[in-house]
Parts: C-alpha cells; sequence; structure tokens
C-alpha cells in the first residue's frame, strides 16, 4: 500500500494557497481575452483589461490578485490504495498557517461566527474529502472571495417547477448580487440532490476550467443561462456591458420526487483555485 | 477627473454619477468592525479617533505588506455591509466613500442631504490598485488586523463617481434596473 507523509500534504496544501492567491488561471485569462473582444462598451473593456493588467502584476510580484485572499476551501481525493501517515486534517491547516506567513496573505478567518476573533493565520480551512479508486490522492485549493460567496444562493423549488423557474432564480440571484460580486462571474449551479448536495455541486461547477474538451462540452441549458445572464447588462465590475458571466456551469443530480433543489454559487473574475496530485 | 482630499463642497457639487476621477490625498480606511466601532462612539456622543471633515473612507481590509512595500493588495470590498453606519458618518462630515456594488436607498439619499459622493473602484484588482497607494498607517484600532482604522496616501488612485449629490446613481442607470435610467442617460449625454 502506498504511503502518503502528512507533512507532503502540508507542503502541497500551503504551496497551492499561495500560489492560487497569485496566479490567475490560464482558461479565465482566456475567456476574459475573448470577452473583450464582444465588448462595445469602452468602460467594459477597460474594466477587463484592468483585470488582466492586475493579474499580471500579481503573477510578477506575488501580491495577492485580490486583497480578500479569502476561505481556504481544500477539495482531498483519496485514492483506496493509499495510507495517509499522521494526521491529514492538522496537515491541511498548518499548510494553510505556512503559507499565511510566508506569503503574506490576509488573515481574513474567525475562530467562530458569533465570537467572532480573528485567528490570525486563515484557520480553520473548510475541508471537503472524498475517495477515488487507485493509488493518487488529489488536492484541489480554492481561495473563496467573501464578496461573492456572499451572494450565492440555496432555494428548494417545487417539483412541478422546471428549467423556467430555475432559470429566474439563477437570474434574480446574479442580480440580486450586481457588482458585489465582481463580475463578470463563474456562475456555478446545482440542481438537484438534496439542500447540501445542490450546493456542492454548486461550488464544484463554479469551480470547473472552463477549457473543457468538446465532447462534454457546455450543454444546450448552460447556453441559454448563459445568454440570459448577459443580457442583464450589469458588466464588468457592474459598469455596464455585456459581460456579466464568463461561464455558466451547471451540475445535475438525481433527487426525491417532492423536491427540486437548486443552488447558484458565484465566483468573482478572481477565480482561484490550484490543483496537484500527489503519488 | 483629478481631484484631491479633502473634499470642499466646490468639488462635490462638481462631481457627477459616471464621472471617472483620480484621487489623490489624504483617505481614511475602514471596514466593518472599525464601523462599528465609530458607530459606537458617534452613539455615546465621544470623540472620534480621527477627524472626519471633508475626509473620504475606502472601505478596504489590505494583505500585510511584504518587506519594501507601501501596502499588499488593496481593493475595495462590499460598500453595502456599511449602510447602516454611513448616514451617520456623513452627518458628522464625512464628505466620501469609496468602495464597490450599490448602496441602500437611505445612503443614497444621506448622500444628497449632507453633500457627500460615493465613488466605486474596481474590485478583484488589489494588485493595481495598491500601486496607487503611496503610505498606509494604522490609526487606530490595531488589535483589529486588516479592519483597523487606517489612514493611506492616495496617488491618481481611479474610481468612478456613483452616487453624486444629486440623488443620481450610476449603476442603476447602467444597468437599466432604475426607474429613471432613461432619464439619467438622456440628461447626461446632453451635458
Amino acid at each position: 500500500m502506498k504511503v502518503i507523509k502528512s507533512s507532503q500534504i502540508r507542503d502541497a496544501v500551503s504551496r497551492l494557497w499561495g500560489e492560487a492567491n497569485f496566479e490567475l488561471p490560464g482558461d479565465i485569462i482566456d475567456a476574459l481575452r475573448k470577452a473583450s473582444r464582444t465588448e462595445t462598451s469602452p468602460a467594459a473593456r477597460e474594466v477587463i483589461a484592468r483585470i488582466v493588467e492586475n493579474a499580471s502584476i500579481a503573477a510578477r510580484d506575488r501580491i495577492p490578485i485580490c486583497q480578500d485572499t479569502g476561505v481556504p476551501i481544500v477539495f482531498v481525493r483519496i485514492g483506496r490504495d493509499i495510507r495517509i501517515e499522521g494526521n491529514m486534517v492538522q496537515a491541511i491547516a498548518r499548510g494553510v498557517r505556512q503559507a499565511t506567513k510566508q506569503e503574506f496573505l490576509r488573515a481574513s478567518m474567525v475562530n467562530d461566527p458569533i465570537e467572532r476573533v480573528n485567528t490570525g493565520d486563515n484557520t480553520p480551512p473548510v475541508i471537503h474529502v472524498d475517495s477515488e479508486p487507485g493509488s493518487k490522492l488529489r488536492i484541489l485549493v480554492a481561495a473563496k472571495g467573501a464578496g461573492s460567496e456572499n451572494m450565492s444562493a440555496v432555494k428548494m423549488l417545487k417539483p412541478t417547477e422546471g428549467e423556467k423557474e430555475i432559470m429566474a432564480f439563477v437570474l434574480e440571484t446574479v442580480k440580486a448580487a450586481g457588482a458585489k460580486s465582481c463580475p463578470p462571474l463563474v456562475v456555478g449551479v446545482g440542481i438537484g440532490g438534496t439542500f447540501e448536495k445542490a450546493a456542492m455541486m454548486a461550488k464544484l461547477a463554479c469551480l470547473r476550467p472552463l477549457n473543457r474538451d468538446k465532447s462534454t462540452g457546455t450543454t444546450r441549458f448552460e447556453q441559454k443561462l448563459f445568454g440570459e445572464i448577459n443580457n442583464l447588462g450589469i458588466g464588468p465590475a457592474g459598469f455596464g456591458g455585456k459581460t456579466t458571466a464568463l461561464a455558466v456551469n451547471v451540475e445535475r443530480y438525481g433527487c426525491h420526487i417532492a423536491s427540486l433543489p437548486v443552488a447558484v454559487a458565484l465566483n468573482c473574475h478572481a477565480v482561484r483555485r490550484k490543483e496537484t496530485v500527489l503519488q | 477627473m483629478k481631484i484631491s482630499t479633502p473634499l470642499t463642497r466646490e468639488i462635490v457639487s462638481g462631481l457627477h454619477a459616471g464621472d471617472r476621477v483620480s484621487i489623490s490625498g489624504r483617505v481614511l480606511g475602514a471596514r466593518d468592525a472599525a464601523h462599528k466601532k465609530l458607530a459606537e462612539l458617534l452613539a455615546s456622543g465621544k470623540g472620534l479617533p480621527c477627524e472626519l471633515h471633508g475626509q473620504v473612507i475606502y472601505y478596504v481590509g489590505p494583505t500585510p505588506p511584504r518587506p519594501g512595500q507601501a501596502i499588499g493588495s488593496a481593493g475595495p470590498t462590499t460598500s453595502s455591509r456599511m449602510d447602516e453606519y454611513t448616514p451617520a458618518l456623513l452627518e458628522a462630515g464625512l464628505r466620501g466613500t469609496l468602495g464597490k456594488g450599490q448602496r441602500s436607498e437611505r445612503v443614497v439619499q444621506a448622500c444628497v442631504k449632507y453633500q457627500a459622493v460615493y465613488f466605486a473602484a474596481i474590485g478583484g484588482i488589489g494588485a493595481f490598485l495598491s500601486r496607487r497607494i503611496t503610505s498606509a498607517r494604522v490609526i487606530a484600532y490595531k488589535e483589529l488586523g486588516t479592519e483597523a482604522l487606517w489612514e493611506f496616501q492616495f496617488d491618481d488612485f481611479p474610481a468612478i463617481v456613483i452616487n453624486d449629490i444629486y440623488g443620481e446613481d450610476w449603476y442603476r442607470s447602467q444597468a437599466g434596473t432604475g426607474k429613471d435610467a432613461a432619464g439619467t442617460r438622456q440628461r447626461r449625454d446632453s451635458q
């Protein structure tokens, strides 16, 4: 059985969480450039140009893309033929602590939602664990800003409702977010499952890479949502324009005969995610 | 349009929703926790740790600077979380606020009543904006960390006027969701 030491996990989380905050993913930069070509409003084009310029300053000078260096969200997929030596949860927290200090990240987490004392080191991270076949350990680290997190929403629709009502809820959520969520957004929609399953699917959907191959390309419903969201006119930074969303990703799952859960997870244009595989 | 702080009545009367501005001079910084403290002081009639007359508050919680830099990443945070505290601060003499996103109707009206302006900067470009801030120091509430009360020196910091002293709202007119969106645009075009 393959052994992975918790110290390897700590170092991987530390590196990924730092890098996520300095390096905007290439697929996001490509989507921004593409969006800029379709914009006719000078204000919208200027905002997109500033976002791209900001990304290059951040990567060059290792200064965070955004001052809100985010909630550290760590998704771990553990291969079933792996044994982890040591405490994985503690190792992840140590990785977050290490990068916060070494990379001059902002301390944005409090110990408790009511007491609200800043922990000073961005702990506790939010950790999601899953398993898969094989002997690899996959780690995805997302730095999630609160501006867009605060405007995300879950709604339990009636089972007799459908695409029309889902679309209305997605549009209502994006509209209420306005400029607060720092558009252009990546919108993740989770449909089905249960209350928490829908939220989890939506979150993973808004972290999904935009450059998927054609075989798994966007669905008709995703394209329809994308078109409607971009007709809202909110635009980059809320300054007006055609680019309110860079992409809409939808995930679906079976659900109860009495339920139709829908979750909408919003990600600002500063989509910060980094992945690695330990083996 | 280049403007310098402190903001006078004359400066704010020349600012209209949709105007692009570059702000230079001394600007205060505060977000949620510092606002709560300032509001408590105002409500109890105690003195504030800083003078507000003609000042601008930037809603920001910067990242720590790397050695040799004035400030870390420093973009705007969501302004609406400060809405409940803003009218009292404007009444106390504050002339401008700077953040991102729409304000409540109460704040829009308070901007008219107290002759103050709400500016927005582009969110999520804190690395870029940090280059327009030449100095940063904590003037109160150091224990709050990034949420302390700050004093910055701005050098051509880019922003846009969202709410002016005439009651106009640039976000609403852009997104076309405001009642008088078309009217606002026409008036602006004819200026």
